[in-house]
């Protein structure tokens, strides 16, 4: 059994008002330990309303979700736990920043589980540094921090609390292509060290591509398909039916092969392209 | 949590009662609240509560929101109905036990107090329920504007209104995202004391005191580029016109409250 189970879990927004909404419809996932999955679906698709249960911020309608074999909302005192489990970065996390110094609010989650002075300040630092933020930001007030900067200190707030499972929710929204590729950069880093398993979602296919080993689909409060990159890309009729695409380079290569170039891999970032491609070029210059 | 509060909340519809003029609707909302205050016994609520029904009816309110609207006052409710029965001791005892004496005067009060508060609330909340906070702060700019000729900024009040409205629902919304983000982080607003309850909001008023600042910032600017510059000269889109519906409605609702006053006068003599 994974890390993230999911049975029938069904949510309904506004219930019994002319607003109501059913937001998931009989999910049922199993996400297992170590994993970096993207999620991804278009807008209203229901990834946030997803992804808040499971902390259990949102409780759901019917179904039920486990996090490590234990039922949420089992037992009500257990939910403070959980969260220490689950770490889930929000949307525009830079929103939530308030403390007097960058350190007090990286500290804010960890102080919240009860650790020592020391063990703080070690994973404060850790995360920081990990995000990469420097020595002399440490002691700044949050709201002098650039944009990105802010960014990446909210989210060390919620890394520094070491969860299982961490989430973060469009972590690159609102970003330029150097930020953006700074925090997926941070991201793919952070799985490698740790090994925790981390969820992304995104509606960026080329961000998801280049991050993540698998990919849950989302499409009108269900969940289209979870599978590995090469399976969903395959599936590139259905997912421009439902507004997503996929990702240029690997429609590229796509082509080319269908053009009749030899090669084994499945193509997802540009980097990645750019080697296969002078690899190709200088098998071919051997052979001639 | 937060967003089941429903004062003042606006629920989309087409019926009669949402398609009259919103002046009117705010003239038939204080006849009513006249009525209700004329009213001197049990029969002229009734005639009260009949008009309520009537009026309910004909918007297509679910009658949840009904019950909803009331919830937040039944302390109030309750309170006052207790009073009432307790400290009247005109009329014929009913129960005396020590020093209780309950008297079918205060039955009578106490019915007829809660009766009056609760046809206050609804009545007040279909006015809400069917007229979107903007129409009624229209409506209200319009009433105003007799008065700016001796210098009252209607236009500017009836605006600065609209705006509060208008972020009302925003604000709920990013204090829910406020708390469910620090509540992710730990952040634990439900036990303790008092004094560590208090502590517990500084992580979300501060951000939510920074983003009214910025989102007000945001605002002024994104008005003066579209250069605003108060009242003076502006056209509206809406223009507010009044329909037959609207005189059948403000005759009616002055046939109700004639009625009231028969009936006072009939059951007093
Ligand atoms: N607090 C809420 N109250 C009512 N409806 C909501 C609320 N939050 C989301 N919804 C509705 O639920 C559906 C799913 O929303 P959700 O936020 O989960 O989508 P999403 O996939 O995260 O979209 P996006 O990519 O825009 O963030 C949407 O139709 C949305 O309108
Ligand atoms: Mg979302």
């Amino acid at each position: 059994m994974g890390i993230i189970r999911t049975e029938n879990l069904t949510y309904v927004y506004g219930e019994g008002t002319p607003f109501r909404k059913v937001a998931l419809d009989n999910i049922n996932l199993d996400i297992d330990e170590g994993e970096i999955v993207g999620i991804i679906g278009r807008t209203g698709s229901g990834k946030s309303t997803l992804i808040q249960h499971f902390n259990g911020l949102l409780k759901p309608a019917s179904g039920s979700v486990f996090i490590d074999g234990e039922e949420l909302f089992k037992d009500k005192s257990r939910l403070k736990d959980i969260r220490f489990k689950v770490g889930l970065v929000f949307q525009y996390p830079e929103y939530q920043l308030f403390e007097e110094t960058v350190y007090k609010d990286i500290a804010f989650g960890p102080r919240n589980m009860g650790l020592s002075e020391e063990e703080i300040d070690r994973r404060v630092r850790e995360t920081a540094r990990l995000v990469g933020l420097e020595e002399s930001h440490m002691e700044k007030s949050p709201f002098e921090l650039s944009g990105g900067q802010k960014r990446r200190a909210a989210i060390a707030g919620v890394m520094a609390m070491e969860p299982k499972v961490l989430i973060l929710d469009e972590p690159t929204a609102g970003l330029d292509p150097r930020g953006r590729d700074m925090i997926l950069g941070l991201i793919k880093e952070y799985h490698a060290e740790k090994g925790t398993t981390v969820l992304l979602v995104s509606h960026s296919m080329e961000d998801v591509a280049r991050t993540v080993s698998k990919i849950l689909v989302m499409n009108n409060s269900k969940v289209f398909m979870y599978s590995d990159r090469s399976s969903v890309f395959a599936k590139s009729a259905e997912l421009t039916e439902m507004g997503l695409t996929v990702p240029q380079v690997t429609r590229v290569f796509d082509r080319l092969r269908a053009a009749g170039i030899e090669f084994d891999d499945e193509v997802f970032s540009v980097e990645y392209a750019r080697n296969l491609v002078l690899r190709l070029l200088s098998e071919r210059g051997r052979k001639e | 949590m937060i967003k089941d509060i429903t004062i003042g909340q606006f629920f989309p519809g087409k019926s009669i009662v949402h398609r009259l003029d919103p002046r009117i609707k705010l003239l038939i909302t204080v006849l009513y609240i006249v009525m209700l205050f004329v009213a001197d016994g049990l029969a002229g609520l009734g005639v009260g509560v009949v008009f309520m029904l009537l009026a309910f009816l004909l918007s297509k309110i679910p009658f949840k929101l009904m019950l909803k609207s009331i919830k937040p006052l039944v302390p109030i409710i309750l309170f006052t109905g207790i009073l009432n029965l307790f400290f009247i001791s005109s009329g014929t005892p009913v129960v005396e036990w020590h020093f209780i004496k309950i008297t079918d005067q205060g039955i009578k009060t106490m019915i007829f107090m809660a009766l009056r508060i609760i046809l206050l609330i609804c009545g007040t909340s279909l006015l809400t329920y069917t007229t979107s906070p903007i129409t009624l702060t229209d409506a209200i700019e319009r009433i105003l504007s007799p008065l700016k000729i001796i210098k009252f900024p209607a236009h500017e009040i009836a605006m600065m209104m609209t705006i509060a409205l208008r972020f009302i629902p925003t604000l709920i919304e990013e204090t829910d995202k406020i708390m469910s983000a620090q509540k992710a982080r730990g952040a634990d607003m439900e036990s303790g004391n008092v004094f560590h309850r208090a502590k517990a909001l500084i992580p979300i008023l501060i951000p939510l005191f920074v983003s009214a600042f910025r989102r007000a910032e945001e605002l002024a600017l994104a008005m003066e580029c579209r250069c605003y510059h108060g009242g003076e000269g502006r056209t509206r889109l809406k223009q507010l016109k009044t329909a037959p519906r609207d005189y059948i409605a403000v005759a009616a609702t002055v046939l109700f409250l004639a009625a009231v006053i028969a009936l006072n006068r009939l059951l007093a003599s």
